[in-house]
Order: C-alpha cells, then sequence, then structure tokens
C-alpha cells in the first residue's frame, strides 16, 4: 500500500500551486521601490587590449544615474575561487585575478567591460551604445591543445602559461598502472570529447543590490543555489562587507542545474552599485546575456585506456583529459575535472589499478564549472563508452563483461581514494534487464529494420558520489569550504513547525519531502510543517544546493535537529504526564507512558513549551527551538543501470530514441513521485547532451550556438516515456536517512547508453563505427556512416 | 527595442502612405521583426501593422481555381483553410510553434525570404504569384537570394496565389535547434510538369532544382530522382551541417517528398 504521507509518501508537491498559479517570487519579481536599472556593456570580442572606455557622451544622456568601468573596481577585490587544486608536482594551481568589470585586457566574449546604471533599463542600453570603446583585438586562445603549445598566446600575461594545473591521480599508482598496461592481454583505446554545454535554467539570473544607509546593510537578492557561499564570498573577498552587514535572499530560484552555484560579478556588481548610487539597482540577464555570461558545463577531452586480462578482467585504467577551464576560474571549476571527476574513474568495478592525469586549460572563452552531475558524468562518460567498446572487440555481450568486473563487496575502497559504503550493482542490472525486454529485440530490430531504418541497443552503468561531502576530507583536497548543512527547527506554541534548513530548493520539491521526513518523525500531518530557506537573515549559515547533498546532508541536519526537539518535548511531556521520562513514547504526534493509556497530545506539550505554567523550570528552559549542523562522514554512492533503444534513420543520420529504461539504488526514498521527477529531469538533461546540445566556438572565440537558433534543448518529443524503477534499495549506511540523492543521476547515467546505442545500431548494418562525439546530431551521424 | 511610432491602417491604401514615411516598415506577424528590434538590429521610425487590413486576411478560391491568401494571414488560419491544397496547409502546420503559428503571416514570412524558411519553397514549387499593392510577381522572379525579393522599398505582399497541383507534399528535416528546415523539399506535379523547390540548403536561399524536376515529369516516382545529385559546394555549412550533407538530404527528402505524394 503506497503511504498518503509522511517518508514513502508520493506527497502532492506544495510548491507546485504557487509556480503554477504564476504567484511564485522569483527574484526578478523584486522591485524595490526607487530602483535603477543596471546594464552591462559586453566584449564582443574574445581576447584584446583595453586601450581605452571612453564614457564622457555617456554619461550626460538621459536617465543615466552613474556609469562604472574596471577603474572602478581597482580596490575592489577579486571574484574568488572556492577550490585550489595541487598538481602533480605539488604546486599549487595558477589562479589569475578575476576582476567584476574588465581591466586591461578582456578576455571571453560576453565579459562585462562597463555598467551603465540608469532610471531604465532602455536608457541604460541608449547609454551603453554611446560608450567608446578602444579595444585592440588580440589572437585568441580557443582549442585546449593549441593553448598549451611553446608560445602560444596566453590568456592571461601575468601567469606562466595557459595551464592551470596539470592533475596526476593517483600519483603513486602512475608507475604501477603503466606496467599493468604493458601486461595486459587486450588494451581498449577511445578518444572522446564530452560536449560543452550552456545549463539553461528556465529563469535567468537576475540581481538585485539594496543598501540602507541609516543602518549600512547591503542586501543582495540573486538567483542562487547557495546564498550564504554567496554573502561569504563576496562579503569577504571581494566588497570586505562583513557578514552581519551583508543579508543574501534567494527567493523561488527557476532552475540552477549547478550554474546558479557560483558567485557572479553581476551579484557583486549591484550590491557596491546599490552603495555607490545610493539606489537600489537591479540587472536581469537577457536569454542571449545568459549564453555568454552563465558558467558553461563540461568540454572536456580525454583519451581513456582499458587494460584486460585473457579472462577480461580489468586490470588498469589509464586516462589523459584536457579540461576546459574558461577564461577565469568560476568557484568551483578547479574541483571538477579533479576530485568530481578522477574519484570516480573505477566506476562499478574492480579495476585495482588507476591513473588520472587532467591538464585545465585557460582559453578565451566563457569560464566552465559544474553542470548538473559535475565531474561524474565526464567519468561515466569515458568508462562505459570505453567498457563497451572493449566488450564489442572481444566480442562479448557487453552486459556480462560489465557483471564479471562488477564490485559485489561492500564497504569497497577503490584505487582512487573513495569508499563505496553499500550498493548492489547485480541487482539494479537484474531489475534493467527484467524491464527492457532484452529478449525481444531482435524482433524489434527486425521490424525497425523492415521500416529501413537501424536499431540499436545500448546498457550502462554508473556510480556516482553524492551529498558532498565531508568538510575535513573536501579540505584536504583544496576546497576553501566546509561542506556541511544546517538546520533549525522552530516548533510554535501551537504546535506548527518551521525548519529553517540551509539547503535551498530551486525545483527539487524541498518544501514538500523535507516536511514528508519532519512530520514523519513526529507523527503530524505534513502541512504543519514549513520548510524556510534562501534568506541568511533567516536561516543558520548553509552551503546550499548541488551534488545532490539536499536530503543527504541538509536533511540529515533537519533529522538531528528534530530528535532534539522530540528529546526535549519528551522531558516536558514526561513531566506533565508525571511519569519518568525513558517510558515516554512519541507516536502519532501523541506522548504516552508506556504500557499505560496516559498520553499528552504534541499541542498541548509544544504549548506547555511556551506557556510553563506547569513546567520543569529547573531542569530545561522553555521553548522549542532546536538547531544541528551535520557533517558528513563519507559521501553516499547512488548507482544504477541504464539502457536506451534507438532508431537510426541510415538516409539522414537522424537518431530517435524508443525506448528508455532506468533502475537506480537511490538507498532509502522519501517521495517517490519526487525522485522519479528528478530521474525524468535528468534524463532529458542527459539526452540533450547526447543528441542535442552543442555550444561551439569559432577559431576567434565567437560563440556560434549564442542563442536557441542554434542551441538545441531537448524538447518533450525528442524524448520517449521513459521507464524508471528505484525499488532496488541499499541504504546508505552513514546518515539518519539512509538516502543517497538523486538529483544528478539521470544526467550522468544517460549519455553513454545513447552513445553506445547508436554505435550497436551502425555497427548492425556492417558499419565500421566505433565512436561518435556528442551531440549524435544527423549530420555527425551521417558522416560517420560515410 | 527603439522607439517608433505605431500606425494600424485598415486599407492598403493607408498603408501603403504610411509606409511612404522615412524609415516606416510594414510589421505583419512581428516573428521575425520583433526579435530583430529587441537585439536593437533595426530601428525603423514608424512600424505600419497590417494585421487590421480585411482585405489582407483569410484563405479563398480564385476564378480559375487557385488558392488566394491574404498577405496577413497568420500561419494556423492557413492550416486549418487552405484545405483545398493540402500539402500548402500542411506546409504551414508544421512552422514554428503555435505561438509562431497564430501571429506570423504568409506575407512576412515571403518579405523576408530567409533561407530557412517554409513558405518560400511553397510559393516557389507551385509556381504561386505574389500579389503587391502595386503588382503581380511571378515566384521564378521574386526570390532573389538569402533575404532578398523582388519587392520594392514600400511595398505591400497583399495576396499570394497559388494554383492547385494534382500532387504535392513538402518534406521538412528540420535543423534540430530552430526547427526551421535545415533541408525542406516542396514538389508539386501540375499537369504541365513538376516543380521542385529547395529551402534550407543554398547559399543564394530557395531555388528550383531544374533535374529533379526534368526527371520527375517524365516519371512522377521516387526511383526517377536514381542517380541525381546536387553539389554541396554552394550550400550553406554550418554547426548543424555541412553542404555535403545539405546536398545529400535534398535527395533524399526529394525522394520522400516524391513517395509522399505519389
Ligand atoms: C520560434 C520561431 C520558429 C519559427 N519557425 C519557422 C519555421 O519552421 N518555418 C518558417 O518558415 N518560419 C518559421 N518562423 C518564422 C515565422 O514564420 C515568421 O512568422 C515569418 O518569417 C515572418 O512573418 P511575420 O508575419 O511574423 O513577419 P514580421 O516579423 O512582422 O516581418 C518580417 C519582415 O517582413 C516585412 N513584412 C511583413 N509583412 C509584410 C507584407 N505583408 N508585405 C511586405 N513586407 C512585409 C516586415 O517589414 C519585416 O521586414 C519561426 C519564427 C519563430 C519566432
Amino acid at each position: 500500500m503506497p503511504k498518503d504521507g509522511g517518508i514513502g509518501a508520493s506527497s502532492k508537491r506544495r510548491e507546485d500551486v504557487r509556480f503554477l498559479t504564476g504567484v511564485g517570487n522569483y527574484t526578478d519579481d523584486i522591485n524595490i521601490h526607487g530602483q535603477a536599472h543596471v546594464f552591462f556593456l559586453r566584449s564582443d570580442m574574445a581576447h584584446g587590449t583595453i586601450n581605452s572606455v571612453d564614457t564622457s557622451a555617456a554619461s550626460g544622456m538621459p536617465g543615466v544615474v552613474q556609469i562604472f568601468t574596471g577603474a572602478d573596481f581597482e580596490a575592489v577585490g577579486s571574484i574568488p575561487c572556492g577550490w585550489q587544486v595541487t598538481d602533480k608536482h605539488g604546486e599549487v594551481m595558477q589562479e589569475p585575478r578575476h576582476p567584476v568589470l574588465a581591466h586591461g585586457k578582456v578576455r571571453h566574449v560576453g565579459e562585462p567591460i562597463a555598467a551603465v546604471v540608469a532610471e531604465t533599463l532602455e536608457q541604460a542600453r541608449d547609454a551603453a551604445e554611446a560608450i567608446k570603446l578602444d579595444i585592440s583585438e588580440l589572437p585568441a586562445v580557443v582549442d585546449m591543445k593549441d593553448a598549451l603549445k611553446e608560445g602560444a598566446t596566453k590568456v592571461h600575461d601575468d601567469l606562466n602559461n595557459n595551464l592551470c594545473y596539470d592533475w596526476g591521480f593517483v600519483e603513486e599508482n602512475k608507475a604501477a598502472t603503466d606496467k599493468a598496461f604493458e601486461d595486459a592481454a587486450h588494451v581498449t583505446t577511445l578518444e572522446l570529447v564530452n560536449n560543452r554545454l550552456v545549463a539553461n535554467p528556465m529563469e535567468p539570473r537576475v540581481a538585485v543590490g539594496d543598501y540602507a544607509r541609516g543602518t549600512d546593510e547591503h542586501t543582495l537578492y540573486t538567483t542562487s543555489q547557495n546564498p550564504h557561499v554567496i554573502r561569504l564570498l563576496m562579503g569577504a573577498f571581494v566588497l570586505g562587507i562583513p557578514e552581519h552587514k551583508l543579508r543574501v535572499v534567494a527567493p523561488d530560484v527557476g532552475g540552477g542545474f549547478g550554474t546558479k552555484i557560483f558567485h557572479y560579478q553581476e551579484e557583486a556588481f549591484c550590491t557596491f552599485a546599490a552603495k555607490a548610487c545610493n539606489r537600489p539597482v537591479k540587472w536581469t540577464s537577457s536569454r542571449s546575456e545568459a549564453f555568454v555570461s552563465d558558467a558553461h558545463g563540461r568540454d572536456h577531452v580525454t583519451k581513456i585506456e582499458l587494460a584486460l586480462d585473457a579472462d577480461n578482467n580489468f586490470t588498469a585504467l589509464r586516462t589523459e583529459t584536457h579540461a576546459n577551464m574558461g577564461a577565469y576560474l568560476s568557484t568551483f571549476a578547479p574541483s571538477v575535472p579533479t576530485w568530481l571527476h578522477g574519484t570516480l574513474m573505477a566506476g562499478n568495478y574492480k579495476t585495482p589499478l588507476i591513473y588520472v592525469n587532467v591538464k585545465a586549460v585557460f582559453t578565451n572563452t566563457v569560464p566552465v564549472d559544474a553542470y548538473r552531475g559535475a565531474g561524474r558524468p565526464e567519468a561515466t562518460f569515458q568508462l562505459e563508452r570505453v567498457v563497451d567498446k572493449a566488450a564489442r572487440e572481444l566480442g562479448v555481450d557487453p552486459v556480462a563483461l560489465r557483471r564479471q568486473n562488477f564490485i559485489t563487496e561492500f564497504p569497497y575502497a577503490t584505487p582512487v581514494a573513495v569508499e563505496y559504503d553499500t550498493g548492489d550493482y547485480h541487482a539494479t542490472m537484474d531489475k534493467l534487464e527484467s524491464m527492457i525486454d532484452r529478449d525481444g529485440f531482435a524482433a524489434r530490430r527486425a521490424e525497425s529494420e523492415k521500416n529501413g531504418k537501424l536499431r540499436g541497443l545500448g546498457v550502462n552503468c554508473y556510480i556516482e558520489a553524492c551529498g558532498i561531502a565531508p568538510s575535513n576530507l573536501v579540505g584536504q583536497l583544496g576546497a576553501r569550504a566546509g561542506l556541511y548543512e544546517s538546520a533549525t527547527v522552530r516548533v510554535n506554541a501551537t504546535g506548527g513547525l518551521v525548519v529553517m534548513t540551509g539547503s535551498h530548493s530551486h525545483g527539487q520539491g524541498h518544501e514538500t519531502s523535507f516536511a514528508q521526513v519532519v512530520a514523519d518523525m513526529i507523527g503530524i500531518d505534513e502541512n504543519m510543517v514549513e520548510i524556510v530557506h534562501g534568506d541568511t537573515s533567516k536561516v543558520p549559515m548553509g552551503m546550499g544546493t548541488y551534488g545532490s547533498r539536499s536530503l543527504a546532508v541538509g536533511g540529515s541536519a533537519m533529522v538531528r535537529a528534530t530528535e532534539k526537539i522530540i528529546n526535549k518535548a519528551k522531558k516536558i511531556a514526561s513531566h506533565l504526564l508525571e511519569a519518568s521520562e525513558g517510558d515516554i513514547e512519541l507516536k502519532d504526534g501523541a506522548f504516552s507512558v508506556a504500557g499505560t493509556d496516559k498520553s499528552v497530545a504534541w499541542g498541548d506539550v509544544t504549548l506547555a513549551a511556551y506557556v510553563p505554567h506547569n513546567y520543569p523550570l529547573e531542569d530545561i528552559e522553555p521553548g522549542l527551538e532546536e538547531t544541528a549542523f551535520y557533517d558528513p562522514s563519507n559521501f553516499t554512492y547512488p548507482s544504477g543501470a541504464y539502457a536506451c533503444e534507438v532508431e537510426v534513420d541510415p538516409d539522414t543520420g537522424k537518431v530517435t530514441i524508443e525506448r528508455f529504461a532506468a533502475a537506480d539504488d537511490f538507498g532509502n526514498i522519501v517521495n517517490p513521485m519526487i525522485v522519479t521527477g528528478q530521474v525524468h529531469g535528468g534524463l532529458a538533461q542527459g539526452i540533450g547532451q547526447a543528441l542535442l546540445e552543442n555550444c561551439s566556438y569559432d577559431e576567434n572565440g565567437q560563440l556560434l550556438s549564442a542563442s536557441y537558433m542554434d542551441y538545441a534543448m531537448p524538447r518533450a518529443d525528442d524524448l520517449p516515456m521513459f521507464d524508471v524503477d528505484h525499488s532496488c534499495q541499499t541504504p546508505c549506511t552513514h546518515n539518519p536517512l539512509g538516502v543517497k540523492g538523486c538529483g544528478e543521476a539521470g544526467a550522468i547515467g544517460s549519455p553513454p547508453s545513447v552513445v553506445n546505442a547508436v554505435v550497436d545500431a551502425l555497427q548492425s548494418a556492417g558499419k565500421d563505427v566505433t565512436h561518435i562525439d556528442m551531440p549524435l546530431s544527423p549530420d555527425r551521424v551521417w558522416a560517420a556512416m560515410q | 527595442m527603439y522607439n517608433f511610432e505605431f500606425e494600424k491602417p485598415e486599407t492598403v491604401a493607408d498603408a501603403v502612405a504610411a509606409l511612404g514615411a522615412e524609415d516606416a516598415q510594414a510589421l505583419g506577424g512581428g516573428q521575425t521583426l520583433i526579435p530583430t528590434l529587441k537585439q536593437r538590429l533595426a530601428s525603423p521610425s514608424t512600424l505600419v501593422s497590417l494585421k487590421n487590413i480585411a482585405e489582407m486576411q483569410g484563405v479563398c478560391k480564385g476564378d480559375d481555381g487557385s488558392i488566394c491568401i491574404g498577405g496577413a494571414t497568420n500561419h494556423a488560419t492557413v492550416a486549418a483553410e487552405a484545405g483545398d491544397y493540402p500539402a500548402l496547409a500542411e506546409t504551414a502546420a508544421h512552422i514554428g510553434d503555435p505561438a509562431v503559428r497564430n501571429r506570423g503571416t504568409i506575407g512576412g514570412s515571403l518579405a523576408n525570404n530567409d533561407p530557412s524558411a517554409c513558405y518560400p519553397a511553397a510559393a516557389l514549387a507551385s509556381g504561386a504569384t505574389i500579389v503587391t499593392n502595386s503588382r503581380e510577381i511571378a515566384a521564378d522572379d521574386y526570390f532573389q537570394g538569402m533575404f532578398t525579393t523582388a519587392l520594392e522599398e514600400g511595398e505591400i505582399v497583399t495576396e499570394v496565389r497559388f494554383p492547385v497541383p494534382e500532387k504535392a507534399n513538402y518534406q521538412k528535416f528540420v535543423q534540430p535547434a530552430s526547427r526551421f528546415a535545415l533541408v525542406g523539399v516542396f514538389v508539386a506535379k501540375y499537369s504541365d510538369g513538376v516543380r521542385v523547390a529547395i529551402t534550407g540548403a543554398s547559399n543564394d536561399g530557395v531555388f528550383r532544382w531544374a533535374e529533379a524536376e526534368a526527371a520527375l515529369s517524365a516519371n512522377f516516382a521516387p526511383e526517377a530522382l536514381d542517380g541525381l545529385s546536387l553539389s554541396g559546394d554552394d550550400m550553406i555549412s554550418d554547426l548543424h551541417g555541412t553542404g555535403a550533407y545539405r546536398a545529400h538530404l535534398c535527395g533524399v527528402m526529394t525522394k520522400r517528398a516524391v513517395a509522399a505524394a505519389a
């Protein structure tokens, strides 16, 4: 029986009522009396020396409040990077200064050069057109391998070269790994590209800065996944505003997918300008601006090699990756190709030796950072493609080859520094096989052939690391932040609760699922629990939402705080019931004395806490409010097996996805409907990456896919009905809910199965195609067949 | 967007007069022009909306049996009401999305002559007549390369007349992002011969494929096209496909159009 409330129930998403009826409160809905608007004059050149920015004519234009240029920010800090990677020689990465407005040089198309604050946006744009720019164009650095050549043009003149870092992992394993390749019975090699993507959340970025002269308090309203982190980074490193004088609010946010984690120049600008102009200052990104100013995702070029022994056991894995950083280091950029990628290269397999080399490269392109999955999709794609290729080369069943090499004993310490606590990869593969009717595939292929189409089946596994992350561990790995989470549970006198969580919901449905957890623990109706997030003035210091960490880390903090509430409430109940505390039981929202019919309702206890007439004041304080901070002891490791069936039109190269099945192990599940929705969304993005999305620059650093005319987003009719299962559950062993996280799995797990399926289809027609780089657009598939 | 004046005349004559003002521009459904204005890529002094001109609205049948479409008729109306020319109605039904179809107009599409637009292929393959406020222009003379037509400054497309073919079909292979035609082929068979017009492919905009027309006029069957091909040299090469790929698609889509029409 499905539950109708609490943990395990598919409660309807309460936040959707306001989202779907147009009464949400997004940042762009916030308009402050007296606000001015800013328009950023952005570089249309990828690389150039700024000789002068002449604002004299523009400043006199109608409505102009003030015009800012790079010179106005010389005394202001650099946009900081939150992660410092140490390279294979023990040296720290090269870290360029990242100005709020370009100074000296422009380094990518879209970089803001000047900012016009005016009464209206149109007036600001008019004035921006009157700014005279004198910029000498320099050769653009676009291709990563060219960027590393001797004598290449430098993106940053004050750095040694364009190499951010050269990372080796695990360096101590390198010699043994190389040796294993010498001894291998078979080596499969694959060169591939993990295509560059633009996140494209439905809501573009917005920032509104406000300043109260009377109290010297700054407020920033922003489309962020983690307002506290923005407060810390912007306050401490850029603008020098102490945290107690800076409030950051991220209200309803319409999708983030990673690109709203980072601290951006526009946020710092609006906060700074609100004080400088003594006016609230608002910026709303246009979609065109978003393409050239939101951090992009992925953009890895990799060579991967897999060594196998004569019995087809994986003996070693070796990779060489070039990872594009873009022109500057976005907040978490250095961590994505390293610690979020290299540590996942074992995948689901017991490969004993792994060596990963990553060269991070500066280019004259938009900064690249985490995008749904962040590092794990890159790892999964390489690994699951090379395993598939190996199976084809060896003439063995790709599923059997995977199964043969599965990790089966847990906990399992990988050779890439992480320990999987639990999992059952055969179970998810069994489940998948039961969903996809593999036996019927031959008949379906024959049917497709009758219609002149090629049919292919692709399977892959994945594992990912979620619930990021143990602070002490990430500290050693270069994180400049802790990655705990916080929650305050405030019980009101009449029994309702407000939970202030440091996690942030930007579409994930926390207001529903978090309430289910607390309501379940107390045994009350979900509607008695309100979830508050996204405001540093209300919520204790939190680290926000990314890396599928909300329930695993934020939810755990909430559970801990609720446990404290329950413990205190039991003390109050024991006093009211004149029984010993140890005998008090909480069930269905009532405290009872074990073995008796004496009980007191939740609401009577909460009332007693705030009207403490009959109350153990000598033992406990009045009130019922508790805070907990939770720092996980390990990552969580969701895993699964995915299958994709495609039809390829051999005349046009067009790929259609006929069937897609996902069997995931997310540990325990709080709201199955929300989990299904998260998987659906992830699959849409993963399939979008595999078939459609292609962020592409020309050799001059001009973005070719700078609008929806050329950047193909997945649409409903590009996708099949998904068959999604999450009944395989090996609960996480180290968080109180036993949950693992489900937000990114779909995007991580789906691209390889799509490409595997297309390769399968083409090979079935005798085509000698072993790989096609994503996106598998019709022209690429057709070209591969010629 | 820059500021502009806005006129909403009710007759063609008033519209023509209004377009006489310096830098005045006609506004059809705005599906091309408004995004251009928003990007500040155009700065007309006056926009003259053609929407309220009754004589430019709707689909009717001419005395010679041709389908006549008012120049300000939107795509959704053509899709719904041009049933006497099913291939044309179908073409209109697959332009853009519902919002685009409910605003975008045939006159706007033909005036704009986007190299990837659908109507130019339909008009050229049908040997349509483009009627303006001052003259009638044969489709063969009207399309003059990417975004270029025979229209004079201030001239308005008031009507488009399509002779109805015996058989016809439009095959659109969509560009994955914009869903305009990466290659679109309109084939129309008339009693005096077959016309094949291709959009999306050429650097010179919509064009007729003479060899295919000759072959199909002799034998209106997909096999008639065997061995025929176009060169990719002068074809558009971009993120979504090389010239060679487009040339290949021209052949595939023409065959499919013939198969679907036959
Ligand atoms: C999302 C999207 C998808 C689209 N997909 C497709 C597609 O798949 N296939 C396709 O063919 N098109 C597509 N279009 C274009 C669409 O069909 C437009 O409607 C059309 O190109 C322009 O028509 P309009 O009436 O909107 O013209 P407007 O945008 O109003 O005007 C365009 C130009 O024509 C001029 N003009 C307008 N009407 C007249 C007239 N009667 N006489 C003379 N000049 C005139 C204007 O001055 C302007 O220069 C798409 C557009 C969008 C926004």
